[in-house]
């Protein structure tokens, strides 16, 4: 649905993008992370035929984002980075105003809206101008502008910023829901936990080129090795631990506890259980360890780019 | 074709219902169509009763219709702020981003913001005439003509255009309101000049002149419109974040052009000055065509305007010839410091219409082009009511130094035409200023190699052959 090849844009010598491959397909999510300034905006912008790539190209479902721009902004939703509503109009009328600039038919956009708002909350407060509201609420009503087509291509740029966690819990739904939908979804985000539950892919980008992409899962082995499991006993080790099976790489151990690494828990842990029990060291639990996206994200982002490529 | 003009309307119907939300604008429109034609209306009654004390009738005739003209006026220059806050306020309050996004074509977006800057104001223009007439025609029982009325109302319509089409340019080229603002004074100064124009023209009673008025307007707001469309560029209103002055960067796009590829001078003569010389065909052409309507301007008002015979007499005229010479050598006429003297008038001639050229998509910088032609035609066609021939007269007068100067004109007008396009063309990946500095380029290149040597050569010529052509062909 969203396929990108060595997309790059210039400006004025300064290489924002440089040759960023996507393929994201549809009911696919695909979080784009990376710090300030690496590019994310810029990507989406060409995306939506905003900006018109200095180099490379993209095809929004099959639309090119520069022979056939007005297609792909029809069938692309966007959710900009500065939101930038209309703080004199009210909710209604802003929702209805894009509904028609994307030339939805007026019953349908008229159940849209009220769909939308009531989806968001925001039904209570569809008559008043959008100067009133909080943050939250007109992040809120962004999103629900960038849905008032029902794009089958969405690129969300900071979902949920400035939202209080209620709020960032019902978007975040939201975005499950339309995942479901056979959408394919783009999310720039800062928020890594977020990237993490929403996300089928993940790429980070890093001055302008994106670095490391996969499925979280894949990211977390490459960054941080396989599985790690850790193993708390109802006893001290005193020197007595036992010798770990071959597929198993102890990585740190307490008076009390043992962590390993192993790429077939199934049939180490077992073992390691069996082994310990041999011991007689009474085994409180076994559990995997969490490992995070935040910590695959630090990992990528200080590793040299020469160590990535290679 | 409406579905493509509905996404227009749809911008400018929003824009519209949002600037009646906002009581800065509502309060200044309102005072200036209610509030100010009364007071106008009350300035007409006690001018008209002063003057009148005096038997100056027509001094009241007169002003009625030029303070109609005022009422009509003072609304639109509302539309000046609003057009001007189109582009520039949207990308500074970041709501231009969702637009731009959307599947609105740029003339949708161009014109949708345009129209929304001009119908209210215009509205209320309207609104204000209305007023001004009902009430001087309560209070001192004048009745404006209906044709009087439709050229102030279209007065009032184009000039509104004129001011809105050039503000949204300077909208769509800035990224802040502050800029916008300060980049109006462009607008605002000939729009003050041409408003006092206009009065000299409606205190004179030449009505009729303020039909070529309207006219040159509709072309100066056409003109407008087409640079607006073509210099709209979506990457421009997001990826300039600063209206900043970059000399370098301008120096080096204008070195780019003006050096080229070239590795030496002649090469640089041969292929980069050739190649702006290439681009010149069209506009030599046209340029061309133009001085030959200046020369045909100077021979029909030499028809129009003819000098009375008494003051033309061939005799008197081929007495003075005998001495022409030498009496040009007395007073040193026919010397080199006259030849630079001339080179360096014109080369003055030619900044002068350039920077004319520049303000106004070419327009005044042609015209100062064919002035010299229409006086030449003129005094050509003149001399024909003393029996001698026009073309021979030319030829004398004008033909050993023309040879040089005349293709030197053709240039500079070329060229002019040119700058002046480069405004209203679209550029292809450049922006509006890069696109101008490479024009800019060009023009210096014709300029320093060919139009300024040909001046030269031409102004020596003048000095030295001339004179002595002239005095042959009146003996």
């Amino acid at each position: 649905m969203i396929v990108a090849s060595n997309l790059s844009k210039e400006f004025e010598g300064f290489l924002a993008v440089d040759q960023v491959n996507l393929n994201v397909r549809a009911g696919e999510v695909l979080g784009l992370l990376g710090p300030n300034g690496a590019g994310k905006t810029t990507t989406v912008r060409m995306l939506t035929s905003v900006l018109r790539p200095t180099r490379g190209w993209a095809k929004i479902a099959g639309y090119d984002v520069v022979k056939e721009a007005a297609q792909v902004r029809s069938i692309v939703g966007v959710l900009t980075e500065q939101h930038g509503l209309y703080g004199r109009m009210p909710a209604f009328d802003y929702m209805d105003f894009f509904g028609q600039l994307y030339r939805v038919e007026k019953t349908v956009r008229r159940q849209r809206i009220n769909d939308l708002l009531s989806q968001f909350g925001l039904d209570p407060a569809d008559k008043r101008r959008i100067g009133e509201y909080s943050k939250g609420m007109r992040q809120k009503l962004a999103l629900a502008r960038a849905l008032i087509h029902d794009p089958p291509v969405l690129l969300l740029d900071e979902p949920t910023s400035a939202m209080d966690p209620e709020s960032a819990r019902l978007v975040r739904d939201a975005i499950h829901g339309l995942r479901t939908a056979n959408r394919a979804i783009i999310i720039c985000t800062h928020n890594l936990s977020e990237a993490e539950e929403l996300s089928d892919q993940i790429a980070i980008i890093r001055k302008g080129r994106i670095i490391i992409q996969g499925a979280p899962e894949e990211l977390k082995r490459i960054f941080l090795g396989p599985k790690e499991f850790e193993v708390q006993l109802g006893a001290h080790l005193n020197g007595n631990l036992p010798a770990l099976p071959a597929q198993a790489v102890l990585t740190a151990q307490g008076p009390n506890w043992l962590r390993y690494q192993s790429e077939h828990p199934e049939s180490v842990n077992p073992e390691i259980l069996r082994r310990l029990l041999k011991l007689d060291l009474p085994v409180l639990s076994l559990k995997e360890v969490d490992r995070n996206l935040e910590q695959v994200y630090m990992e990528a982002i200080n590793t040299p780019e020469e160590a990535l490529l290679g | 074709m409406l579905s493509e003009i509905k996404p227009a309307l749809i911008i400018a119907w929003r824009e519209i219902r949002d600037q009646f939300r906002d009581w800065r604008i509502i309060f200044p429109i309102v005072i200036l169509t209610i509030f100010f034609p009364g007071l106008m209306n009350f300035t007409a009654r006690q001018a008209v009763e002063f003057v009148q004390r005096y038997g100056a009738n027509l001094v009241a005739t007169r002003f009625i219709p030029f303070l109609l003209m005022i009422v009509g006026f003072f609304p639109i220059t509302v539309s000046l702020v609003i057009a001007l806050e189109s582009f520039a306020g949207e990308t500074e309050r970041r709501s231009i981003e969702p637009l731009l996004s959307s599947p609105l074509t740029d003339e949708q977006l161009y014109w949708g913001k345009l129209l929304a800057s001009l119908v209210p104001p215009v509205m209320g223009s309207y609104l204000g005439i209305f007023v001004y007439l009902i009430g001087v025609y309560r209070s001192i029982g004048w009745q404006v003509e209906p044709l009087f009325l439709l050229q102030i109302v279209c007065l009032t319509t184009v000039q509104a255009l004129v001011m809105v089409s050039g503000a949204v340019v300077v909208s769509t080229q800035t990224t802040s309101v502050r800029a916008a603002n300060l980049l109006s004074s462009f607008i605002v100064i000939p729009m003050a000049l041409l408003i006092q124009g206009e009065s000299i023209v409606m205190f004179w009673g030449s009505l009729n002149t303020l039909w070529w008025i309207i006219l040159g307007q509709i072309i100066a707001a056409g003109l407008l419109i087409r640079a607006g469309i073509a210099h709209f560029n979506r990457e421009e209103l997001l990826g300039r974040e600063l209206d900043i002055l970059n000399l370098r960067k301008s120096w080096l796009i204008f070195r780019n052009a003006f050096v080229g590829e070239a590795r030496n001078v002649p090469e640089w003569l041969f292929k980069e000055v050739a190649r702006s010389m290439r681009k010149l065909l069209i506009p030599i052409v046209l340029s061309t065509g133009l001085i030959g309507v200046g020369l045909w301007v100077g021979f029909d008002l030499a028809d129009r305007l003819q000098i009375p015979a008494e003051l033309l007499n061939l005799d008197k005229i081929q007495d003075m010839n005998a001495g022409l010479v030498t009496g040009l050598r007395g007073m040193g006429f026919i010397s080199i410091p006259t030849a630079f003297q001339i080179w360096l008038h014109n080369l003055r001639v030619v900044a002068l219409a350039t920077l004319a050229g520049i303000i106004s998509f070419g327009v005044l910088g042609l015209l100062v082009i064919m002035l010299p032609l229409a006086m030449l035609g003129f005094f050509a066609q003149t001399a024909t009511t003393i029996g001698l021939n026009q073309w021979s007269f030319l030829a004398a007068f004008t033909l050993p130094h023309g040879l040089l100067e005349f293709p030197a004109m053709i240039l500079t007008a070329a060229m002019i035409f040119r700058l002046g396009a480069t405004m209203v063309t679209p550029a292809k990946e450049k922006s509006l200023s890069a696109a101008w500095l490479i024009a800019l380029a060009d023009w210096a290149k014709v300029f320093l190699t060919i139009i300024a040597p040909l001046f030269l050569l031409a102004a020596f010529i003048e000095v030295f052959i001339t004179p002595q052509t002239i005095a042959f062909f009146l003996k």
